[in-house]
């Protein structure tokens, strides 16, 4: 079997915010198609990977590579990492006053379509492209016409994202404690969704603190981030490891590392 | 106070001779408000109600009262400011009404002027009933010289469907004053939208001072709007007064988008139980823009509900301010209140003051406010961004947002779509 390309390679990264460094040397390695997951206590450095990987402006890059397929991420504004395939579920999703739910979709849609030479969608062909991606995740159109996120409860929020997702198509999408907060319907519709997305062209990076999303979405290769370092890298099994002894046992590891 | 004594003189010279045929109750009420406004002169700014806002130039200022245009404009050159084909337009040029750019009237829906002659009744028992004078030199200025403006009339149960629009347009090239006077009573049960527009035909200075007594009865429902969009060199000095009856719901719109300095009194009584109060404002400012915000709502009966939102969009050296006053009387129990000023600074050098001003004298009531004032949220920035938008469209966007929230709450579609172009336009320019 031929070598999967890698989508994402990560060597050495060290990112510091507010002057804390808070990744000391970050490794991995993403395939087309895999799913990776990482996992960590807080604090350890989960979200800042999955930031700094979006182009958020707080984290300075000390040093080290991201490489995406086969160009450096890292000079890229965020914008051009979206345009380019990359895809970030905020852990926080942030509210748009004013700004309605469908007209946002279409203006990120449209900005990914114009990247790629394709014809802007206006808003009626949108709303048929929309309707198959809403009935996805267990929505109707009402909560297009609400401002983005305004008053959303913390499970409509994270779904939000997943619908965003699901309509801007990523190459690598990368969910950022999306499952936190969720009850267990939200989390079985959240799940669902991005098992219907997965493809042989995108790629995930799955940040959560819990193993119980790992339930339901099966990754590939599951990474335990302790202390700003990957300590730990295996298959599916590592989760319900993580699970049952909890993450104290890795934090000493990290000390001793 | 030289131009106090000015504007006196002028008063009486007007008086003894344009003015001398209006019947006495007219003359009683004019007289009584330039007898107030002499006593209370131009307001400085160590009146906490005027803190923040100077009105040296107007006071320092020289201003004519207004004559008739030497010219009218053609519809052609209105075009821009009408709404739509349909429905009934008032149009007053430097404060004079303009039969041929109006539509066809009916008695109901009138100049004021028309109306102090053929329906003195109906005029008499509300010109000046609700409008404070007290301590508003302002207001007081206006009664003295009241002589048009728009006169609306809904009759118990009637329904205008087509919103009444009413143009106040500014045509001279003399720095000149216009004293417009507006009474709009909507009788019980009825249904009606007004938008008022104040505008310039040119870039010259001038001064407004308007007031618009706002009167609706049981039960009934009116979408008032109103945009200030004058010159960029004219002075915009305003009240609206509204005072509602029992089981009535006023939806009161604001956008002041031009005037080099603008205040504008709101102030909103809701007198009987049951009322339902929307204050829904936007100022859009740039360059070295002043505008200010003065709003009052009076809770006087029980079970009312007052929703006020009023966003600022601040840039260059402009300057906005707000003031949400809210009383609850003794007895107005049930009252639910809620107040958000929201502004956004566009530039380092911008500024803008928000003040809420909550007295509650009653205990079973609901009152909250809140007020926020700052740049972009850099959260939203990345957010949009990491879907794709450019950091330019991005702020733009976010703050389109910012305005289109209260735009948003417009029923009258072409109106929105008027308002949303002049707000588009201003951010291109950005």
């Amino acid at each position: 079997m031929a070598k999967k390309k890698a989508v994402l390679e990560v060597k050495g990264l060290r990112v510091a915010v507010a002057g804390n460094e808070i990744l000391k040397g970050v490794d991995l390695a993403i395939s087309d198609g895999e799913v990776h997951a990482i996992m960590g206590p807080n604090g350890s450095g989960k979200s800042t990977l999955a930031q700094v990987l979006a182009g958020h402006p707080a984290y300075t890059v000390l040093a080290g590579t991201a490489t995406y397929e086969g160009k450096d991420l890292l000079v890229l504004k965020p914008e051009e990492r979206a345009r380019a395939g990359v895809f970030l579920a905020f852990q926080y999703p942030v509210e748009i006053r004013g700004i309605t739910n469908s007209y946002f979709l279409r203006s990120a849609l449209n900005a990914l379509r114009r990247e790629r030479g394709e014809a802007e969608l206006d808003p009626i062909d949108f709303l048929q492209f929309l309707e198959q991606k809403l009935k996805a995740i267990g929505w109707d159109d009402s909560m297009m016409n609400r401002p983005v996120n305004e008053g959303f409860s913390g499970g409509e929020k994270k779904r939000n994202e997943i619908l965003q997702l699901a309509v801007l198509e990523p190459r690598l999408a990368i969910l950022d404690e999306t499952d936190s907060g969720l009850d267990i319907d939200a989390l079985k519709t959240v799940a669902e969704t991005v098992n219907k997305l997965r493809a042989p062209n995108r790629s995930f990076l799955i940040v959560t603190h819990y193993q119980r999303l790992l339930n339901y979405i099966t990754p590939d290769v599951v990474h335990v981030l302790a202390d700003g370092r990957i300590v730990r890298s295996g298959g599916p099994e590592l989760a319900h490891e993580l699970e049952a002894k909890g993450y104290d046992w890795l934090r000493d590891a990290a000390m001793v590392s | 106070m030289a131009h106090v004594e000015q504007l006196v003189g002028s008063y009486r010279a007007w008086a003894s001779n344009g003015a001398s045929g209006a019947p006495d109750w007219l003359k009683d009420l004019r007289e009584g408000g330039i007898a107030r406004f002499h006593d209370l002169g131009f307001p400085n700014m160590k009146q906490e109600a005027w803190r923040f806002t100077s009105v040296a130039p107007i006071a320092e200022g020289s201003f004519e009262l207004a004559k008739p245009p030497a010219r009218v404009p053609t519809l052609d050159e209105i075009r821009p400011f009408l709404l739509l084909e349909a429905g009934l337009r008032l149009v007053f040029v430097d404060g004079f009404f303009q039969r041929s750019l109006s539509t066809p009237l009916f008695d109901d829906v009138q100049s004021l002027a028309h109306v102090v002659a053929h329906r003195p009744d109906l005029l008499r028992q509300h010109l000046g009933k609700y409008v404070v004078t007290q301590d508003r030199p302002f207001s007081a200025l206006n009664t003295a010289f009241v002589s048009d403006g728009a006169f609306v009339h809904v009759p118990a149960k009637a329904a205008i469907p087509e919103p009444i629009q009413l143009l106040f347009l500014a045509s001279g090239n003399t720095p000149a004053v216009t004293h417009p006077r507006n009474l709009i009573v909507v009788e019980r049960e009825t249904r009606a939208s007004i938008v008022e527009t104040y505008a310039a035909l040119g870039d010259h200075g001038y001064w407004t001072n308007a007031v618009t007594e706002i009167v609706a009865g049981e039960g009934a429902r009116l979408d008032y709007h109103r945009v200030q969009r004058e010159s960029d060199r004219a002075y915009h000095v305003a009240t609206t007064q509204s005072h509602q009856g029992r089981d009535s719901t006023l939806n009161l719109h604001f956008v002041a988008f031009g005037g080099k300095l603008a205040r504008h009194d709101i102030s909103s009584v809701m007198a009987g139980p049951g009322g339902t109060l929307v204050l829904n404002g936007l100022y859009l400012l740039a360059g070295q823009q002043h505008a200010d915000h003065h709003t009052t709502i009076d809770h006087a009966a029980d079970h009312c509900e007052s929703h006020e939102y009023f966003n600022g969009v601040l840039d260059g050296k402009s300057r906005g301010v707000f003031t949400g006053r809210i009383i609850v009387r003794p007895g107005a129990q049930k009252t639910d209140s809620k107040q958000t000023n929201n502004n956004l600074l566009l530039s380092s050098d911008a500024h803008a003051d928000s003040q809420p001003q909550l007295e509650i004298y009653a205990d079973d009531v609901k009152c909250t406010h809140g007020s926020t004032v700052g740049p972009l949220d850099p959260r939203a920035l990345f957010y949009l961004r990491s879907r794709g938008v450019g950091e330019d469209e991005a702020r733009r966007l976010l703050t389109y947002g910012f305005a289109i929230e209260i735009l948003g709450r417009m029923e009258v579609a072409p109106l929105r779509a008027q308002l949303d172009a002049i707000v588009r336009g201003r951010l291109a320019e950005q």
